[in-house]
């Protein structure tokens, strides 16, 4: 669905549902450089079960139009406007990597507004390497092809996506590549470099809270994940072993099962 | 110590192991280090809810057989790890994955600019099946760029063709031919069988979709029928308004949106939930484990085929009895330059050559030639020949024959990997017989 957020046409996608202001809202928000697309293994089955499950593009991604956000604090503020653009007055937020920056930022400024944080792969900072950095701010396409190889664990090197026939990494690739790299992944990358109230926010965070961390992540790594999981009271932390950081894609029945149990228990869906 | 600070640079896997690996990860499966034949035609729920998320597409995994197989899985993501694209289907045969790719693309009532340079059985899909369904075809000269221009119309869905053209080697300006199809915000569909990835990786060149018939390079042994339909990804479905049912609700998923839903993968995604569903032209999983055997080998057999095939052109071209040569290889080839930029890694196995004495000389090769097989495929490991004439291309009348550049003294040679020497040798057999009965009729 689309709908405007600050005069700027945003994309979101429904799961395949109508949206209905009568459901619970999940918003989903993407990692650096990605889209609404990363999040179709999850969306689809909250959309068919009673939720308004909404994956969006950050503005400038995928299908937003507008320009790339400079700052997590700005997308913070986004994902509210979101909620109040689509005629919400709470959501359930779920977020991957740099997501995660957003929907815990987001969670700490808008308590009230915010009912359960689910955070894949997250942590309190993602500093950034300087030359991949350097890569991405220059437009380079080989900052896309290291994100991917350090994105993806061992296991996830070979493939084995859980939709049959999908190669992800060069799925991501892709994904990654459908708008221009200094516009998306390198002001997104920026954006996390700079951001340093990951922690201080976290400690302000109350609702419901669920990490899913992977063993084998090298973006955002078990020990940085658990560092931000202690500091949210009641916390709880899945860890998938023999997984990379796109864990959404590499272990999407994983994903879905914990996500599943975590938001239906704190956040049900209306019956049909 | 150096100091010299160390340049980043990715790690994922190069083609020579994906093409042992890719797709496959031996922890999910018992351990075993070979990929396992899924010899199954259906696959346990674990409860209603999880069989309803599998239908509806909430989650991945394995219905039926039909639809998807866990073999069958493994070898669709290799070809598209190794292809550079998405996401890939395979189907039982090369000309089921060209039937389901038009059929995911268009509706009755749509049209098609196809390269008439094609493999005979492709050329009657697109003259006279598809008619059937409301679907027509310009044929263009593959080397005639311009034509595919001015040959696209309003209702055009697409543009098709063989890279390189079968069985007379016209090579398909694909970059150029790219730009045409994307300007006119249609996709471009490219048969790259005679390549197979090693060769060539037509999504670097602006294809959209490739496809390929698995029974012949990528497979080698010649022991079983497969093919395939890979996704680039680039291509843009919601450019404009000519693919509704790419971009608009499915009823048959509940309104589903394949291009909103499933981007760079929505093609695939299609062709599997609906062309699958509906038309059923499933590869086995003992054929899938086949190919994925060929596959194992692939830039090894590649190599020799290549250098073996060089070594003919330069047999051929010095022949008494040779009229003429057709490689991409040659100097004078038409398409020479644009092969050394398309097909960098070596320009293919395949030769076209005329035989002195026509079409009685070349039914005297065929029938006297030891070590070369006669038959109706390509890309074995072994050496093969064939007359088009009179065999692959013979349901064409005289004028389509023309139109796709055969004449009656065409060999079509496939060459193999055997040592280069008795190739040779047993051509000389062949060449003698040829011959003869030119020499009796000149006394």
């Amino acid at each position: 669905m689309k709908f405007k957020v600050n005069n700027d046409e945003v994309f979101a996608s429904t799961g395949g549902r109508p949206f209905d202001k009568k459901k619970p809202l999940i918003i989903f928000v993407h990692g650096s450089g990605l889209t609404h697309m990363t999040w179709v293994l999850q969306t689809r089955y909250f959309a068919f079960h009673g939720y308004n499950a909404l994956a969006v593009d950050l503005p400038g991604h995928g299908l937003s139009s507008g320009e790339s956000l400079k700052s997590i604090e700005e997308m913070a503020d986004w994902v509210n406007n979101v909620i109040e653009a689509v005629g919400h007055k709470e959501a359930s937020l779920v977020g991957h990597s740099q997501g995660c920056l957003v929907t815990v930022e987001c969670t700490s400024r808008y308590p009230d507004k915010i009912k359960t944080l689910s955070l894949m792969g997250g942590a309190g900072a993602i500093p950034m390497n300087p030359e991949l950095l350097s890569l991405a701010e220059n437009n380079d396409p080989k900052a896309v092809d290291l994100m991917m190889d350090w994105a993806h664990g061992p296991a996830g090197h070979f493939g084995g996506h859980p939709v049959p026939g999908l190669y992800h990494i060069n799925t991501g690739t892709m994904l990654a590549k459908s708008r221009t790299i200094q516009n998306t992944l390198g002001v997104d990358f920026r954006a996390c470099d700079n951001y340093k109230n990951g922690f201080e926010a976290a400690k302000k965070i109350k609702c419901p809270t669920l990490s899913i961390l992977a063993t084998d992540d090298k973006m955002c790594p078990v020990k940085e994940g658990k560092k931000l999981a202690s500091l949210i009271d009641g916390s709880q932390v899945d860890i998938i072993d023999n997984c990379g950081h796109m864990m959404l894609l590499e272990e999407a029945d994983r994903v879905l099962t914990v996500l599943k149990k975590f938001i239906t228990t704190n956040y049900p869906p209306i019956s049909s | 110590m150096s100091d010299k600070k160390k340049e980043l640079k990715p790690n994922t896997y190069k083609f020579d192991t994906l093409s042992l690996h890719a797709g496959y990860q031996p922890h999910k499966n018992a351990g075993s280090r070979q990929v396992p034949i899924y010899q199954t035609t259906s696959y346990l729920f674990d409860d209603v809810d999880h069989a309803a998320a599998l239908f509806n597409l909430e989650r991945g995994g394995h219905i039926y057989s039909r639809i998807s197989n866990p073999t069958v899985g493994v070898l669709e993501e290799r070809v598209a790890s190794l292809e550079g694209g998405t996401a890939a289907l395979a189907t039982s045969s090369g000309m089921s994955a060209i039937f389901l790719t038009v059929m995911t693309l268009c509706e009755a009532g749509d049209h098609l600019v196809v390269s008439s340079q094609l493999y005979g059985g492709t050329v009657n899909l697109f003259r006279l099946t598809l008619p059937k369904f409301g679907i027509k075809c310009t044929f263009v000269k593959p080397r005639d760029t311009e034509g595919f221009k001015k040959a696209i119309q309003k209702n055009t869905k697409g543009i098709f063709g063989e890279l390189v053209g079968n069985p007379g080697n016209e090579i398909m300006n694909m970059p150029e031919i790219a730009k045409i199809a994307h300007d006119a915000g249609i996709p471009l569909m490219v048969d790259a069988t005679y390549q197979t990835p090693y060769l060539c990786k037509p999504f670097e060149h602006g294809a959209d979709i490739v496809i390929h018939s698995l029974t012949k390079w990528m497979a080698g042994h010649g022991s079983s029928m497969a093919g395939i339909l890979v996704e680039g990804g680039k291509f843009d479905w919601m450019q404009n308004d000519k693919f509704p049912t790419m971009t608009k609700p499915y009823e048959g998923y509940h309104g589903l949106s394949f291009a909103e839903e499933f981007g760079p993968t929505a093609f695939t995604m299609k062709a599997r939930a609906e062309g699958m569903r509906d038309f059923g032209p499933c590869l086995s999983p003992q054929n899938a484990w086949n190919v994925l055997q060929g596959i194992e080998t692939l830039s090894v057999r590649m190599k020799k085929h290549c250098s073996n095939a060089e070594e003919m052109v330069k047999y051929l071209s010095k022949h008494e009895s040779v009229a003429w040569v057709s490689h991409p290889s040659v100097p004078d080839h038409p398409d020479h330059e644009l092969a050394k930029k398309l097909l960098p890694n070596g320009r293919g196995s395949m030769i076209a050559f005329g035989i002195k004495g026509g079409k009685d000389a070349g039914v005297a090769f065929i029938n006297n030639v030891k070590l070369a097989s006669h038959l109706a495929n390509v890309g074995d490991t072994r050496t093969l020949v064939i007359h088009p004439a009179s065999g692959t291309h013979s349901q064409m009348d005289e004028a389509t024959l023309k139109f796709a550049g055969l004449s009656h003294d065409m060999i079509r040679l496939s060459v193999g990997i055997e040592d280069i020497d008795d190739i040779k040798n047993d051509f000389e057999i062949g060449f003698r017989a040829a011959r003869k009965p030119r020499l009796v009729s000149n006394q």
